[in-house]
């Protein structure tokens, strides 16, 4: 199975082009392959939640906590949604044509690009100074947190810690994303100069036909994984079991409950009413 | 650039003598095969090694795919049918003088001898960057070495380029959109019908071809309906050279009257864009009003709105501009601006 492609360029040299479509294809695959593993997995696996008992006991102890806890401002929510809006017109656009559905699809995909790019560029001023930027990243601080969670999944009944605001899978996807959409993003800047739009004089000569190929092939690796990583993301989102997290993406907050049945209080201090 | 070499690679030659054989057998090889007609584009090809099929299926020896026949008052013309053909045809003279017009003006009289309808307007663009052998975005790379700032681009695109600026350089193709003509497709799951409208793509729609034919479909016949028969005619091309060239820009036009005015009109300019432009913005407008200096300098005008010229190729503005002001006018004479 060939993973790039390879041309000529005018020099004779032999270039890089393009990723090979067949990677489309093993991410797609890839993607199914894992909800299916995963939700039969999940029919078969040990619950992740307080026991029931105990979140009893926690919500009694604090009555003080609001009965609605925002998890998502209006912000982050309407972020949130115009990216995904902008993610799935640029897989789209991108991926139909390989699959055989023609249509011109090159102006739709760049503006989704620049909203996407937009979304980006907003979403880290956004974070970076008006929410609690490191709590959804991952680092050693959550070693502890990641092997309680896969004792959990084998079926133990563990105390170690809960998460913080973001469950560790979240975590891990969004780090996923962030490099997958870097990549994606910062190639697909670059390659406007090579199609006609307002912002720039086409001009495809900026880069060597070497480094553009390089561009192409991240452009393309970023863009196939990102198949995988939103089957993924959509199959998440619709889990019965992880409603009360697309729910609270929606409407902005959790119950007090869900608050204290999946969360640690300690990495998560929400404010109390007086 | 290519290296003319002059040897064809090497192949596995077929010349089925009938369309199910040439179909079977294009079925079987799929993009491994190249349909081989008059040769005079696929010639080029091969001797540049540009292309290097495993199959090449040679349609000369099939009898059914040649000749004009009348069928309801229109007619249908095998694909193969040579052009010289075509143009002593005595009903496409009489009927269809628009198509004759147009396929009189094809290259040379020996290409009209050896050149086929169906090649004609099946032809490869010949954007020299592209038949040079680089990787451009039409052979599946990612450039498109013709829209650059050192480009040479003086016969490229100033309608619908979408990365690649190629252009649609036959002659007979605005004829047949403008006689509302039908492309027959045969392939071996049946036969389909596409007006010709639709019969060509531009690279928006698919950067790596320049009409619908799949693989694996072979362009059988060509219908012309009566709806155009006997219609008042324009066909011009401008070239660089008055024999054996390619179009700078070509006009093909139909115009039936009602009274004094234009009744119904078909205007379609060509190598312009990857694929034939028929202006329906331009025939809305002319339909009931006369053919004179006013309605097709206004029609002229019209035609233009919205071309985007690449460094060399402004000129093609006025070009089309008072082509299709003289196609209205229908004289020669008509007054051209720059």
């Amino acid at each position: 199975m060939d993973l790039l492609r390879y041309g000529r360029s005018p020099w004779g040299e032999t270039i890089l082009t393009h990723v090979s479509w067949n990677l489309f294809w093993a991410s797609l695959f890839a993607g199914i392959l894992f909800f299916l593993a995963h939700a039969t997995y999940m029919l078969l696996s040990a619950h992740h939640k307080r026991p029931e008992a105990e979140t009893d006991r926690l919500e009694a102890a604090n009555k003080d906590l609001p009965v609605k806890i925002e998890r998502h401002g209006l912000t982050a929510r309407l972020f949130h949604w115009v990216m995904a809006a902008s993610m799935f017109v640029l897989l789209f656009t991108a991926f139909l044509p390989v699959v055989g559905v023609k249509f011109a699809w090159v102006q739709w995909h760049w503006i989704a690009g620049i909203v996407l790019t937009a979304s980006i560029v907003f979403h880290i001023i956004h974070a970076s100074f008006f929410l609690d930027f490191w709590s959804i990243w991952v680092g050693p601080k959550d070693i502890p947190e990641f092997k309680a969670e896969i004792l959990r999944d084998f079926g133990h009944d563990v105390s170690g810690p809960k998460p913080g605001k973001y469950p560790l899978g979240n975590r891990l996807y969004h780090l996923a994303i962030v490099v997958t959409g870097i990549g994606v993003t910062a190639t697909g800047l670059f390659m406007l100069k090579r199609i006609r739009t307002p912002f720039f004089l086409r001009d495809p000569y900026i880069m060597s036909d070497s480094s553009w190929g390089v561009t192409y092939v991240l452009h393309g690796l970023a863009g196939v994984g990102l198949v995988g990583l939103v089957i993924a993301h959509v199959y998440f989102a619709v889990r019965p079991e992880k409603w009360w997290i697309t729910k609270a993406m929606i409407l902005g907050w959790i119950t007090r409950r869900q608050y204290l049945e999946h969360h640690e209080p300690s990495r998560w201090r929400v404010g109390r009413q007086a | 650039m290519a290296v003319i070499r002059d040897v064809l690679p090497v192949f596995e030659l077929f010349q089925p003598t009938t369309i199910d054989d040439a179909v079977r057998l294009l079925d079987q090889h799929g993009a491994d095969a190249l349909v081989l007609a008059g040769g005079l584009d696929s010639m080029d090809w091969l001797k540049d090694r540009l292309k290097k099929p495993r199959a090449v299926v040679d349609l000369g020896q099939i009898k059914e795919l040649r000749g004009v026949r009348e069928a309801n008052g229109g007619l249908e013309i095998g694909a193969m049918t040579p052009l010289t053909e075509v143009v002593k045809h005595p009903v496409v003279r009489d009927k269809f003088s628009l198509l004759m017009q147009a396929a009189e003006l094809v290259a040379s009289p020996q290409i009209r001898n050896q050149g086929t309808i169906g090649g004609n307007i099946s032809q490869d663009t010949r954007c020299w960057y592209y038949r040079g052998g680089w990787t451009c975005y039409r052979a599946g790379g990612n450039i498109c070495y013709a829209d650059t700032p050192t480009a040479i681009n003086r016969e490229h695109a100033i309608f619908d380029a979408d990365r690649c600026v190629a252009v649609n350089p036959s002659d007979t193709a605005p004829a047949l959109m403008a006689l509302d003509a039908q492309m027959v497709i045969r392939s071996a799951r049946g036969e389909r019908v596409v007006a010709a409208e639709n019969y060509w793509i531009g690279p928006g729609i698919d950067i790596t071809r320049m009409n619908v034919l799949q693989p694996n479909e072979l362009l059988v016949a060509i219908r012309i309906p009566a709806t155009m028969a006997g219609a008042q005619f324009y066909f011009e091309k401008v070239r660089d050279r008055q024999v054996w060239d390619f179009p700078l820009v070509n006009v093909a036009a139909a115009f039936k009257p009602s009274g004094s005015n234009i009744g119904e009109a078909r205007l379609v300019v060509n190598a312009v864009a990857a694929t034939p432009r028929r202006l329906r913005n331009v025939e809305a407008f002319v339909v009931g009003k006369p053919r004179n200096e006013e309605t097709a300098a206004a029609a002229g005008q019209m035609a233009v709105q919205g071309a985007q010229t690449l460094k060399h190729n402004g000129y093609k503005v006025p070009l089309m501009r008072n082509l299709v002001k003289r196609a209205v006018r229908g004289s020669e004479g008509a007054a051209w601006t720059s």
